[in-house]
């Protein structure tokens, strides 16, 4: 019956519609895969660069494959070439960052779960203005207030040192991991705490044995997202710190800036690898999270 | 005394929160705003001096290079995002193979820091051994590309880095979007007879208001901001030909030691946020509350 009903027309037009579908297809994957090259491209020519002899990259162009797994220059970024003066490399600003990063993203996360805790589950008169009075924090330009933290961190002894640098993530961290713990909680049923409460749990018992259990995906979103934030930090690391006490941004700028002898490229980009990996790293293992927390954090910041 | 301190415990535990914001962005940001009506040099001064500092930076041609730049990178940075965001967006929508893997890749230079992805790009735009070369060595003898030491280009290869780092971001929130529709509104438009592009054009892309929005604000708030990228790829220069107002700031703060001055561009900075933020807050908050 519906073989008969299809006239020869239709049919010739279905042909026709299948011949610029397919085409439309390919230019789909055409237009994608272009893409796709102009946002690999960078990355490609950082690996391979890194790998290559600076004879090797005068000689060839950005694109030119190594001529093998040449990890000299990542040994260079990492560990110095063993010379005392003026060897800068990366490793004590790598563990500087490590010593930032743990504390800020521990401090700010758990002070996040707090507030967003009080603020959705424990509501008093006016808490929505207290949400939006933390909220604006996520907006200020850091400009605004890097001059008083200069002198904040100086009248408190901790001015270039890792503790500072804690100290400034932690505070300017709050606003947003308070965002993402107070959506998240928002959508948990009170009801839950409430039966809790008249069971005589108390406020800590209450948020250790019920939500804590099940704040699992929104501690990984909160963390990945600090992490990212204060691994890739410049402004902070470079304002409130310099020599020894600089994070690893700060030290790669720095190593890139310094003119002091022949520029090596290979080496630059090895350090831009090393600097760039951790995060690379946590990206490509959770992904999911990570663009959660882009969508929920940024999209407010 | 222990009942007082159970009732209040929750307020108690917001307090470190709340003042340690209070402290470190309103107290901070108030005394930004006060420093700016002083003559502060090398140390700050607390005597009112009214708006001569921001006659000074007004009058500063630095200044004026800067928020001129400042504008001309936030108009294309913001072009170029949004429409690649979107076409990027709008293809994966179409029940892409290996979507996963293509939408990873067009997102993790989000994952990076702007001095990772600057050092990387300022190798590539190097006029001697970078595209340039590449594209010689291919033949096209008198191709160049100085862009990178170019006075009148240069602020041209800060956007390209920009949008290259920051076009993935507005792809994810235009394909949320998009995912978040419902399929029967496009089942009924196809039914009705409408082709792909008309669906997009006339259904899909005018429902995405609130996402251009958000995009918009995002993308300003960070193009207003920018600091790294231009430490990282050009430090403002050649000369001063690619100082933005962040860059600015910093400088005339911790180099010049024009403490007043600087507070002036830090809050001139601050108002050009707030301008973009306060109605995009407000508007969130009413979307919110309707709800």
């Amino acid at each position: 019956m519906q073989d008969n009903l299809k006239s020869s027309s239709y049919q010739q037009l279905e042909q026709k519609s299948k011949y610029t579908n397919m085409f439309l297809r390919w230019f789909l994957y055409f237009v994608l895969i272009l893409f796709a090259s102009y946002f690999i491209f960078p990355l490609y020519v950082m690996v391979v660069t890194s790998l290559k002899t600076m004879e090797e990259i005068r000689q060839g162009t950005l694109l030119s494959w190594p001529s093998g797994l040449n990890f000299e220059s990542w040994a260079v970024a990492w560990g110095g070439r063993g010379y005392g003066a003026g060897d800068t490399f990366l490793k004590p600003y790598f563990w500087n960052s490590i010593k930032m990063v743990v504390p800020a993203v521990f401090f700010s996360t758990f002070i996040g779960a707090m507030t967003g805790y009080v603020l959705t589950k424990w509501r008093f008169k006016g808490d929505s203005w207290v949400f939006l009075f933390l909220l604006f924090g996520c907006f200020i330009p850091f400009q605004a207030i890097l001059l008083p933290m200069a002198r904040t961190l100086g009248a408190l002894g901790i001015s270039n040192s890792i503790v500072g640098l804690v100290l400034v993530h932690t505070v300017y961290g709050i606003p947003f991991t308070t965002l993402f713990f107070r959506n998240y909680y928002v959508s948990v049923p009170t009801e839950l705490v409430k039966a809790a409460r008249i069971d005589g749990a108390g406020f800590f018992k209450i948020f250790f044995k019920i939500l804590l259990p099940i704040s699992a995906p929104i501690i990984v979103v909160t963390v990945i997202w600090q992490f990212t934030q204060i691994w890739n930090d410049f402004l902070f690391g470079s304002t409130f710190s310099f020599g020894e006490a600089a994070p690893i941004q700060v030290a790669l700028n720095n190593m890139v800036l310094s003119s002091t002898s022949v520029k090596e490229y290979n080496v630059d980009m090895a350090s831009a690898i090393i600097a760039g990996v951790p995060t690379l790293i946590v990206y490509v293992l959770a992904g999911k999270y990570f663009i959660r927390g882009l969508t929920s954090g940024a999209v407010k910041g | 005394m222990f009942k007082w301190l159970e009732k209040n415990l929750p307020k108690i535990v917001m307090a470190p929160a709340v003042g340690l914001i209070g402290w470190f962005v309103y107290g901070f940001v108030l005394w930004t705003l006060y420093i700016s009506f002083t003559n502060s040099k090398i140390l700050p001064k607390y005597e009112l001096w009214g708006f001569g500092q921001y006659e000074k930076l007004w009058a500063s041609r630095k200044w004026l290079i800067s928020v001129d730049n400042l504008l001309v990178f936030t108009a294309l940075f913001l072009i170029f995002c949004i429409v690649i965001g979107i076409i990027l967006a709008i293809f994966l929508d179409q029940k892409i193979r290996a979507e996963g893997v293509l939408r990873t890749i067009y997102l993790y230079p989000m994952a990076l820091s702007f001095i990772v992805t600057g050092t990387a790009w300022k190798w590539i735009l190097n006029p001697t051994l970078g595209i340039q070369k590449m594209f010689i060595e291919w033949g096209f003898e008198n191709f160049t590309f100085d862009w990178l030491v170019n006075r009148e280009m240069a602020i041209y290869t800060i956007v390209i880095a920009g949008v290259w780092q920051s076009a993935g971001f507005v792809m994810a929130l235009f394909l949320a979007g998009l995912r978040s529709v419902e399929d029967e509104i496009v089942k009924a438009a196809k039914i009705d007879g409408a082709g792909l592009f008309t669906v997009y054009w006339r259904i899909l892309l005018p429902m995405m208001r609130p996402v251009f929005f958000t995009s918009f604000v995002i993308l300003v708030h960070i193009s207003i901001k920018s600091y790294d990228l231009i430490v990282a790829l050009t430090q403002g220069g050649p000369g001063i030909s690619t100082t933005m107002p962040a860059l600015f700031m910093t400088q005339a703060a911790f180099h010049k030691s024009q403490v007043g001055l600087s507070a002036a561009s830090a809050m001139m900075m601050f108002m050009a946020v707030a301008a973009v933020i306060i109605p995009y807050l407000y508007s969130e908050l009413r979307r919110e509350n309707a709800r």
